[in-house]
């Protein structure tokens, strides 16, 4: 990277919350804006496999509308996986983490922007690709709103958790499937409340019920995983 | 005496090694009486049959999977707010016989739902959030062994347990939130719906288990002890004894 041109961070006596989220949110977002490639494969990812499945399974019009909403559940799902690495790894490699650390400003602000910093490099561009390749699952109107909706809020709890499993697997061995082991069952409540949500939308019945649970799940991982993170970001510096 | 005097490693191995013969023996005499209960004195069940004996494991094995969690997330929530060395060691010894008791819940399940509900396996919210407890058991495991430091796979698999305690919960209401086809408890603190000897044949067998466990966890520390502390003056001199 460039370091000139990136914002420098404010190295006050006195740090603050405030600062170091805003600082780590237009850093990382720089940084995805410079080297839109990641971005472009976690997009492209979600695109191709989730066109894998009508080839896999058939292309029947009632089967694909049956297993719409979940198969664009599982895609988005692997693709917030795959781009998990990029969150804390590089800046573990080179050494910024510890730069970051060692800043005034608390660990849970700049912490906490690096991941909403993700999500919106991750989870939007899949929130707003999926209604498209929904319509390829020729799901109804009403069926494509509620799956955007649930993934809008589900996939920032997929940040959430991600970043606490890729913050504790930072400098282990077998990197890659040992994230899939933590990461993956953690994701299943969130891809279980989501894909229902679309999926009672489809058959009829109301959708609040799940998209309820999957805010209250998104309040309770926005307020506790935030530290959780610090927690394992500490663990891996020390 | 002081107790803290058994929070070192070197002492503890000594304690452990006494008390684990006690522990099996324990759970040996709790077994036979609870699967001779089980096998002998408990009636047929009115429905099920002689199929509805897989209770006395599958009940009991399920109630430790669940225990043993929630012990291996105490050890480690200890070893990260205290920085103990045991704690971390306990809560790694714990863990593989945590995922033998979940997995032996659901292969036992497996061996009862066919006959009974006409399948091995369905998705069901208490079946998969115990599948989700086989996994975390799993990544507990593979994230203490991934780092060449063995602390800092301490600190970091203590710190996934406290993150998977919430799976708990899910598992434990998970049949009363969620009205899908595993039953219902029949077993509570106020009482209990089933015959009396049924019911003491598997507090009997839940008591074997958890001496089993108690046993093999303070085997397995020993184990993890001494490659720990290999390099220490009392673990060499502990060869020539």
């Amino acid at each position: 990277m460039n370091a000139t041109t990136l914002p420098p961070l404010a190295m006050t006596v006195t740090g603050s919350f405030s600062t170091g989220f805003a600082w780590a949110l237009r850093r990382d977002l720089a940084l995805s804006w410079r080297h839109p490639g990641e971005t472009i494969l976690v997009v492209a990812f979600f695109v191709l496999v989730s066109s894998l499945f009508p080839l896999g399974v058939g292309a029947e019009p009632q089967l694909l509308a049956r297993i719409g909403p979940g198969v664009i559940w599982v895609c988005a799902l692997l693709a917030a996986f795959l781009s998990l690495p990029s969150l804390f790894a590089s800046d573990y490699a080179d050494g910024s983490l510890e730069q970051m650390t060692l800043s005034p400003h608390p660990m849970s602000g700049w912490a906490s922007g690096k991941i909403v910093a993700h999500w919106v490099a991750s989870g939007l561009p899949l929130t707003m690709l999926s209604p498209l390749i929904g319509l390829q699952y020729g799901l109804s109107f009403d069926t494509l709103a509620t799956l955007a909706a649930a993934l809008l809020i589900g996939t920032p709890v997929l940040s959430l958790l991600g970043a606490a499993c890729t913050a504790l697997t930072l400098g282990a061995r077998g990197g890659g499937m040992l994230l899939a082991l933590l990461a993956l069952p953690l994701f299943i409540p969130i891809l279980v409340f989501g894909a229902g949500a679309a999926e009672a939308q489809a058959t009829g019945l109301s959708p609040s019920p799940h998209l309820s649970i999957l805010g209250a799940g998104l309040l309770l991982a926005g307020f506790a995983l935030p530290s959780a993170v610090c927690a394992a970001i500490r663990i891996a510096i020390d | 005496m002081n107790f803290y005097y058994f929070a070192s490693p070197a002492t503890f191995y000594r304690l452990a090694g006494w008390l684990a013969p006690w522990f099996f023996v324990l759970a040996a005499i709790l077994g036979i009486a609870g699967l001779y209960i089980g096998f002998f004195v408990a009636p047929i069940d009115a429905q099920q049959g002689e199929v509805y004996r897989v209770i006395f494991v599958h009940v009991p094995a399920s109630w430790m999977s669940m225990f043993l969690y929630f012990v291996m997330a105490c050890y480690g929530g200890a070893s990260l707010a205290f920085n103990t060395r045991l704690a971390a060691m306990l809560a790694r010894a714990v863990a593989p016989t945590g995922a033998m008791f979940t997995f032996v819940a659901l292969w036992t399940g497996a061996f009862w739902g066919r006959p009974t509900w006409g399948t091995y396996w369905v998705w069901d919210a208490r079946i998969t959030s115990e599948l989700v407890l086989l996994f975390l058991y799993f990544g507990f495991i593979a994230l203490a062994n991934a780092f060449e430091d063995p602390r800092r796979g301490d600190r970091a698999a203590a710190l996934l347990a406290l993150i998977g305690l919430v799976n708990l919960p899910i598992i434990y209401f998970s049949v009363l939130w969620w009205n899908t086809l595993h039953q219902g408890s029949s077993v509570s603190f106020k009482g209990t719906s089933m015959h009396v000897a049924m019911f003491r044949g598997m507090l009997l067998m839940a008591f074997a288990f958890w001496m089993y466990s108690i046993g093999t966890t303070l085997v397995r520390v020993r184990a993890i002890i001494l490659e720990r502390e290999r390099r220490t003056q009392w673990v060499r001199e502990l060869q020539f004894t």
